[in-house]
């Protein structure tokens, strides 16, 4: 259990409408989120996987970005939960005819779901939601702002194979600059007492890190040095054009997470990557396919934080969670 | 009509006046300036007496407005701006070129001063482009935009896309005795950016646009109006830096003066995540900066390196601003936000006196466009603003004039306001919260 001291008797339920980000959660939320989650674990270790909890809810998610794992990982946890699903994909919907973000959403609303599951390349775009829609609003990932629920999961992760999250050192290793997931999971790790490292090219890093309580560097062995778990951020290659390093070989050289950086790190070290893997550009195959890799943990906790989240937002509490 | 409005307090600091005058206006000029003026004077017109705590000044001018005609009437128009003008207390407003089309020649700057007359509110002042269709290629035809009626020239909305092109602007205006009005942004910095670069934007995930984007292009401007003699005027300065390279510049005598739209010396980037997170609203080019920044230019309008404070009144429809934070246009409307945050954040802190504000205000935008205005002189233009230090002012976007309402102040309480507009000696706005009778 991580260190968080209960003065008044523990949370049981979320008091929260929305998701939006990690920003809007205490400490004690998020132990609720994941102490929530491993219950969830144990209904997707059933052979009949399927708790009526959401029975007669209608979630909707509402993808304005491609995505495998995040979408389908929210619809399982979601199947899961008994609720009614239903996927609005972007290349059939209004929006190519020109639909504001805003109208879409007020039509979805008018068909009374409980909860849009939101994906958007605009960084915000849930808060617009969440001011206009009586549906819970939860963030799958806007722009280059937050994806809680990925954040959660790697939490939920770190915490089963460590025990706690307080007082481990996590370098988070990638692209800083336009990461949503390394947002989400500052927030997250910092709040639980995790000593965060982070580390990336100078071209991406954003201005201000440093006064987020974190440490801050561009040398991956300093990051790595003693870390309890390592966290590697996608390199989006469409970045390339920005000219933010000058070719990919050379990311891999300098930034590349290889057996040989990795052992500079604890012995019994977790490696974590949100997915999807460029390997031989952030990652050695080596690496992701290794003994500590936890990365295909990830996905599978990633249901179970999700129904978690789920569950919790639309009124559940921890006790009756699975009964 | 004649009209004498006794017993006011007058501000005047071209004629060295601060104290309690009468003001006879004949006509459509100041016909004098002095204490106990009889009443006879204005025999056949109006006798006012002004109301302990009203303040009579030029009228202001605000020389960077966006009035959106022709071709963006959704968004303002002639009328409603010069009717958003008077109501905020201006008596006149230069409009920037970026219309559509863009007003590079004499056929759109007809028009606007065609509209002008119609609406018969403020004198308005159209800004001509520095380059054709303001592509930032070829030289627009200044001197026939001269001739229609513009006072200055600017690509604003974009910087002068060259050192060169600058260059160019600035000699060939110069011919005119006409200032380049520039808005400072290097496009390779700003990107895609659609907030300050800095913690806030971090936090929010914007891609961030430096205030150094801003501040290179000034200083570039700046070196280029040292080379060739020309004048430049630096258009809503937001960073610190930018600042410094206009203070350097005035150290060096060369011929640059600059502006500071409300906004920048009252928020900051912290306003973008509250009270309302990625308000669109709090989204306008230049970006609000940081405290740093935000305090700079309160202390750059105390010590006089800042010349002007104009709004850079944007007006956009609710439509376009109610979309996801990176896709909405940049700007608020500010023409009649400008007095009760100018007196709140400035006058009643103790930063400047009332006469400072008259020159940010009314003074220097008239000598730096070569308008008449900035004084109640005899002879000159009746043109008065009639400012009620002591009036709370609560701004409702629902009763702006402003054919649009995207303000980051909507619900701000404020202290001072406008008792009343007079332009040409024709009374074209009056406050009802102000005690104030003109007839």
């Amino acid at each position: 259990m991580d260190a968080v001291q209960h003065d008044t008797p523990p949370l049981t339920t979320l008091r929260h409408k929305d998701l939006l980000g990690i920003a809007d959660l205490s400490p004690e939320e998020i132990v609720l989120i994941l102490d929530t989650a491993e219950a969830m674990k144990e209904v997707g270790q059933r052979a009949i996987k399927k708790v009526p909890a959401l029975r007669g809810r209608t979630v909707v998610n509402l993808f304005f970005e491609p995505s495998t794992r995040t979408r389908t990982s929210f619809e399982i946890a979601e199947k899961r939960l008994s609720a009614d699903t239903l996927n609005v994909a972007i290349g059939t919907s209004s929006v190519v005819k020109g639909e504001t973000l805003v109208d879409t959403a007020m039509t979805i609303e008018a068909m009374a779901p409980s909860m849009i599951v939101l994906r958007h390349s605009s960084s915000g775009a849930c808060h617009l939601l969440s001011r206009i829609c009586r549906a819970g609003i939860i963030n799958a990932g806007d722009g280059m702002h937050e994806h809680p629920t990925q954040a959660l999961l790697d939490a939920f992760t770190i915490r089963e194979r460590k025990g706690r999250i307080a007082g481990l050192k996590v370098a988070i290793v990638g692209d800083l600059l336009h990461s949503r997931v390394l947002r989400s999971n500052l927030l997250l790790l910092t709040r639980l007492g995790a000593e965060v490292w982070v580390c990336g090219p100078a071209t991406l890093i954003p201005p201000g890190l440093d006064r987020l309580g974190v440490h801050v560097t561009s040398v991956v062995d300093r990051a790595v040095q003693a870390a309890d778990v390592i966290m590697m951020l996608r390199i989006q290659l469409e970045r390339m054009e920005g000219g933010f390093f000058p070719s990919l070989r050379e990311y891999f050289t300098t930034f590349g997470m290889t057996e040989a950086r990795v052992a500079r790190a604890k012995p019994d070290v977790i490696i974590m990557h949100p997915g999807p893997m460029n390997r031989g550009v952030e990652i050695a195959s080596e690496v992701a396919d290794g003994p500590f890799s936890v990365i295909l943990d990830q996905v599978a906790n990633g249901v179970a934080v999700r129904m978690a989240v789920l569950y919790l937002l639309a009124g559940g509490s921890e006790h009756e969670a699975v009964a | 009509m004649k009209r004498l409005l006794r017993g006011g307090r007058v501000v005047d600091p071209v004629a060295g006046l601060d104290g309690v005058y009468d003001v006879f206006i004949d006509g459509d000029h100041v016909e004098q300036v002095g204490r106990d003026l009889p009443a006879s004077l204005a025999d056949g017109g109006h006798v006012i007496d002004i109301p302990a705590g009203l303040v009579l000044v030029p009228g202001l001018i605000d020389m960077h407005v966006h009035l959106r005609e022709p071709g963006q009437e959704h968004k303002e128009t002639v009328a409603t701006g010069t009717l958003s003008a008077v109501a905020g207390g201006f008596t006149a407003v230069a409009c920037m070129p970026n219309t559509s089309p863009v007003n590079d020649n004499a056929g759109v700057t007809e028009l606007i001063l065609r509209r002008a007359a119609e609406a018969g509110l403020a004198r308005v002042y159209p800004i001509g482009a520095v380059s054709r269709g303001q592509k930032g290629e070829q030289l627009a035809d200044i001197a026939e935009l001269r001739a229609a009626g513009c006072v200055a020239i600017t690509d604003d909305g974009h910087p002068v896309a060259t050192a060169l092109l600058a260059r160019r602007a600035l000699e060939y205006a110069g011919m005119f005795d006409m200032p380049l009005i520039e808005h400072c942004e290097d496009p390779s910095l700003k990107g895609d950016g659609c907030a300050h670069e800095g913690p806030r934007a971090s936090e929010l995930g914007l891609r961030g646009i430096p205030g150094a984007a801003e501040a290179i292009t000034a200083a570039r401007d700046i070196l280029l109006a040292e080379m060739t003699g020309g004048r430049v005027h630096i258009a809503h300065m937001s960073a610190w830096t930018t600042l410094e390279a206009v203070r350097q510049g005035k150290s060096r005598g060369v011929n640059v003066t600059c502006e500071v739209a409300p906004h920048h010396f009252t928020l900051t980037d912290d306003a973008l995540a509250e009270p309302v997170a990625y308000d669109t609203n709090t989204k306008m080019n230049p970006p609000l900066r940081e405290a740093r920044d935000r305090d700079a230019m309160l202390a750059g309008i105390a010590d006089g390196s800042v010349d002007v404070i104009a709004t850079d009144h944007a007006p956009h429809h609710y439509d376009e601003k109610n979309v996801e934070y990176d896709r909405a246009p940049f700007g608020i409307v500010g023409l009649e936000t400008a007095v009760p945050l100018a007196f709140d954040r400035l006058v009643h802190t103790g930063l400047i006196t009332l006469s400072r504000l008259v020159e940010l205000m009314s003074v220097n935008p008239a000598r730096i466009l070569r308008v008449a205005g900035g004084s109640l002189a005899a002879g000159a233009a009746a043109d008065v603003t009639i400012l009620a230090p002591d009036l709370r002012v609560t701004i409702d976007r629902a009763t702006l004039r402003s054919r649009s309402k995207n303000t980051p102040f909507h619900g701000w309480t404020l202290r001072g306001g406008v008792a009343a507009t007079i332009v040409g000696g024709r009374v074209v706005y009056t406050n009802p919260d102000a005690s104030l009778d003109l007839r």
